[in-house]
């Protein structure tokens, strides 16, 4: 039975990838607590991977001296999860479409349009320094527990 | 898990068998590193077995597409056999599977290639 209670878990991690694994998990795990199912599951978790790469690696450049911040919300209709980063900013209107022939082929350039592609909603915020983003997926009424 | 390399030899193709993850920090080097191997020793046809993979990142994705731009640039050929569901609905969803030369079965995909 999944959980309806709003819950809140956040996290200030350092720039490494034991952070971007970090970020997984507990988005999987959120998730399967929220009560997606098990095809929903493995996209949620990825989306967040994606973003904790973004900051990590594009954000912070894996500087020591810069933090991630993720925070993981569950509300009775949502999976919030946020993930922040010190760098530079990212501008989303910036992003070139690797869908488009010119980038087909280019060896990066997919993780905010595989979040996209998994997630309900995604919002950039500028925090100067640095971006958050929010990713959000929808609970169905189908799901127990909602 | 991260990713293993089996590399093995068949009718002058060279298949890797890929195990595990490829992502970013883990599995994109090393098969980044296993395909500058093959091309090093002169082979330049192929065949990248993932039936193992259980997992990969968009990091992965563009390791697979660095590799397969690099072989084909040589004038190589490189081909993907044996797509799990998980990787198979990534390359749908980044229209890549028209890009790769995907096989489901080793014979078919080992006569595929150019002699």
């Amino acid at each position: 039975m999944a959980d309806s209670t709003t819950s809140r878990v956040s996290f200030t991690l350092d720039s490494s990838l034991d952070s971007v694994n970090k970020i997984e998990q507990v988005a999987e795990q959120c998730a399967q607590r929220a009560g997606f199912d098990e095809d929903t599951i493995p996209g949620i978790a990825m989306a967040a991977r994606e973003a904790a790469v973004n900051a990590v690696l594009h954000g912070n450049a894996y500087d020591s001296s810069k933090h991630v911040t993720a925070s993981f919300e569950t509300t009775a209709d949502s999976l919030i999860i946020k993930v922040a980063d010190q760098g530079l900013g990212l501008d989303p209107e910036k992003i070139p479409d690797p869908l488009a022939p010119e980038n087909i082929l280019r060896g990066s350039g997919r993780g905010i349009f595989l979040i996209r592609a998994f997630m309900d909603e995604v919002n950039f915020r500028q925090l100067h320094p640095g971006t958050e983003l929010t990713l959000i997926k929808h609970r169905t009424p189908a799901q127990p527990g909602t | 898990m991260s990713m293993k390399v089996k590399t093995r030899q068949v009718d002058g193709i060279t298949i890797l068998d890929l195990s595990g993850r490829i992502t970013l920090g883990e599995g994109s080097v090393t098969i980044r590193d296993a395909v500058r191997d093959v091309l090093a020793k002169g082979s330049n046809k192929i065949l990248l077995n993932l039936g193992d993979i259980n997992y990969i990142d968009s990091s992965g994705i563009g390791e697979l597409v660095s590799a397969f731009t690099t072989v084909k640039n040589g004038g190589g050929e490189l081909k993907l056999l044996n797509l799990t569901k998980k990787v198979h609905d990534l390359l749908q969803i980044t229209k890549l599977y028209t890009v790769f030369d995907i096989k489901d079965d080793e014979a078919t995909a080992i006569s595929a290639f150019t002699k």
